[in-house]
């Protein structure tokens, strides 16, 4: 009973928020100067025809009764037809999603991996060399531009020295050779036995994401810093050392489970930076991602299609917000009480 | 657990030193400090900066950069502190020596089960079986008056009082049997009432096992009342040492002035007194 409250508070504040960002594409897609109709019946169409298209789309109705349709049609799974596919939107969003997803998690998984032991470095020896190495490390990361390291990376490591793949998810002539079952390349290969595909799924994968993970890493580690070195600082560290505990221990059992709290939120907004922000790197590398999928539709005027991918990414903010609030609460007792 | 032999001060110290490099130059927090002490309650009373909390932490190798600690000597039940690495030091820690620090709320870990932090600190000094561990912190959770050891276990530190709290810290210093602990103003953060109990469940287990208790405070009349003998600290060097009754006999004029300074029920006075300091009381 207790966790039954919170629980249905948070479902609510779900719902609004859902229906916010609903709110917010449907009235992107009215306010743009782009025209659906026409998009649909081209230029050369007769007024009549026009008319009977605008009727059919429902473009007549009042405001209210188009976004009650539109809100029944979406949470239905319903996007509409893209124009450039000419395929429903949901189906083509299952078919980029993946890639984006795939190369998020990779870059997430990696970002991590190396950003939180380096912000633990430089947290612990701030104001020292590996300090100063770490944040110098991050900086690069953080203000090269995503587009120009791509470019960079491709010259030297696809076009100079031939150490990975070049762009696209695989090379051409595998392509199709993989049954897709998750979507995910790297766990289909994996699934079907194919290790040919799988190692060359990496080392397509590999620069991307490395570039990708750069920079959370930057932004994962100088977070990390400045939250060990407000920990470092708490009374019960010196409490941990006056117990006769390693400094080592000291840092990875007391600090670290202090640090783990907020620093969980802010592992789960950088994946969903990655998720929705990854558009240049898709761009570069030509990855048949999400990113790349709603850019082409924005320049298309395929309005279904870009407020599709927007709900979608918009989905898995708030998913990964509630998720990073659930761990919040596991790994901080007092959050129980509140 | 090696014990020493009782005539043995579990405690020298010469000419200690603590020192820290600030942009502003070299200051001296503790200033050339000797004292030896055996299985007694020692209070070290001072005002704020006269360098009473850095001793505490400089007997333990404890004060934070850029201190350094220097001296001719400083041992702690015989093993010196001054030359030790940082593996004997781990081991002199909890081992040997502890402390508890002014309040249960910051000194606790926020996240860890009060329980799982006693064990931790039983388990850095013993070898023993999980199942063994979680006895010993019952125990020492006994030992502190706690009659629900069980529910206080499974507690996070925010869910205790302050007097509480202040008991579980106890019972995770003492779990290890330190031959010294070091009380670091363990009751300022408390209730007054809750003071009293906190001090008499600490006199009570310090005499009973014959520790060495140092009290280091600001609060003149609680040291007195509570110790056998007190240092007076003044500047980052000891003024005065006294024997806790012939508190009114004090002769330094610092020492004097910290006790007229004390408002008194029984006395009418318009005015509380206070200190008229001396340069010379700082000086070598």
């Amino acid at each position: 009973m207790r966790l039954l409250r919170p629980i249905l508070a948070f479902l609510a504040s779900i719902i609004l928020t859902l229906l916010g960002l609903l709110a917010v594409t449907f009235v992107i897609g009215r306010v743009i100067p782009i025209d659906p109709v026409l998009a649909v019946v081209g230029d050369r169409a007769s007024p009549q025809t026009y008319a009977a298209a605008r009727a059919a789309m429902g473009f007549d109705l009042p405001l209210y009764q188009q976004f009650l349709i539109y809100l029944k049609n979406v949470l239905s799974g319903n996007f509409g037809q893209s124009t450039l596919t000419g395929r429903p939107v949901l189906e083509d969003i299952k078919a980029f999603f993946p890639a984006t997803i795939e190369l998020s998690s990779v870059a997430i998984v990696v970002g991590v991996g190396l950003g939180v032991p380096l912000g633990v470095l430089a947290g612990v020896r701030s104001g020292r060399w590996p300090d100063h190495l770490v944040r110098l490390f991050g900086l690069v990361g953080y203000s090269a531009p995503v587009f120009w390291l791509g470019l960079v990376g491709l010259l030297i490591f696809y076009a100079k020295l031939d150490w990975v793949g070049g762009p696209g998810r695989l090379d051409i002539y595998y392509d199709g050779l993989i049954e897709p079952r998750t979507g995910l390349l790297l766990l289909d290969s994996l699934l079907a036995g194919d290790t040919e595909v799988f190692w060359n799924a990496v080392s397509h994968i590999v620069l991307p994401a490395s570039i990708l993970a750069w920079y959370s890493m930057a932004y994962l580690s100088r977070m990390t810093r400045s939250f060990v070195m407000a920990e470092m600082k708490q009374e019960y560290v010196m409490t941990a050392r006056i117990k006769g505990m390693s400094e080592c221990r000291v840092i990875w059992r007391h600090v670290m489970g202090n640090v783990a709290v907020p620093l969980v939120t802010v592992v789960a907004l950088s994946y969903g930076g990655l998720l929705e922000g990854s558009i240049l790197t898709e761009t570069v590398f030509a990855w048949p991602g999400l990113g790349r999928y709603i850019t082409e539709s924005l320049f298309n005027a395929d309005m279904n299609a870009v407020l599709g991918g927007t709900i979608v990414v918009g989905v898995c903010y708030i998913l990964l917000n509630l998720l990073s609030d659930l761990v919040y609460r596991l790994l901080d007792p007092r959050a129980h009480a509140a | 657990m090696t014990s020493i032999s009782p005539e043995a001060p579990l405690l020298e110290v010469e000419g200690l030193r603590v020192s820290f490099a600030t942009q502003r130059g070299l200051v001296e927090a503790v200033r050339g400090v000797s004292f030896a002490m055996g299985r007694e309650k020692l209070g070290i009373v001072g005002e704020s900066g006269s360098g009473k909390s850095t001793i505490g932490r400089a007997l333990m190798r404890l004060v934070p950069s850029p201190g350094v600690v220097t001296g001719q000597k400083l041992k702690v039940g015989g093993k010196d502190v001054l030359s030790a690495n940082e593996r004997d030091l781990q081991g002199l820690r909890g081992g040997k020596i502890a402390m508890i620090m002014q309040d249960p709320k910051f000194s606790l870990n926020p996240v860890m089960r009060i329980g799982t932090q006693i064990e931790e600190a039983i388990r850095m000094h013993r070898r023993v079986t999980r199942k063994a561990a979680r006895a010993h912190a019952m125990e020492a959770l006994l030992a502190v008056r706690i009659s629900n050891p069980e529910r206080v276990y499974h507690c996070f530190p925010h869910e205790l009082s302050g007097g509480m709290g202040q008991r579980a810290m106890i019972a995770m210093m003492l779990s290890t049997q330190p031959d010294v602990l070091i009380a670091d103003e363990p009751t300022s953060a408390l209730d007054v009432t809750v003071q009293a109990q906190v001090l008499a469940i600490l006199d009570d287990l310090v005499s009973r096992r014959g520790m060495g208790l140092i009290m280091i405070s600001h609060d003149l009349e609680l040291v007195a009342s509570f110790c056998d003998r007190v240092l007076v600290m003044y500047a980052g060097r000891i003024v005065e040492t006294l024997e806790a009754s012939a508190l009114s006999r004090a002769v330094h004029p610092y020492t004097r002035g910290l006790i007229a300074c004390l408002p008194r029920l029984s006395e009418a006075s318009s005015r509380l007194q206070t200190m008229q300091r001396d340069p010379a009381w700082s000086q070598v």
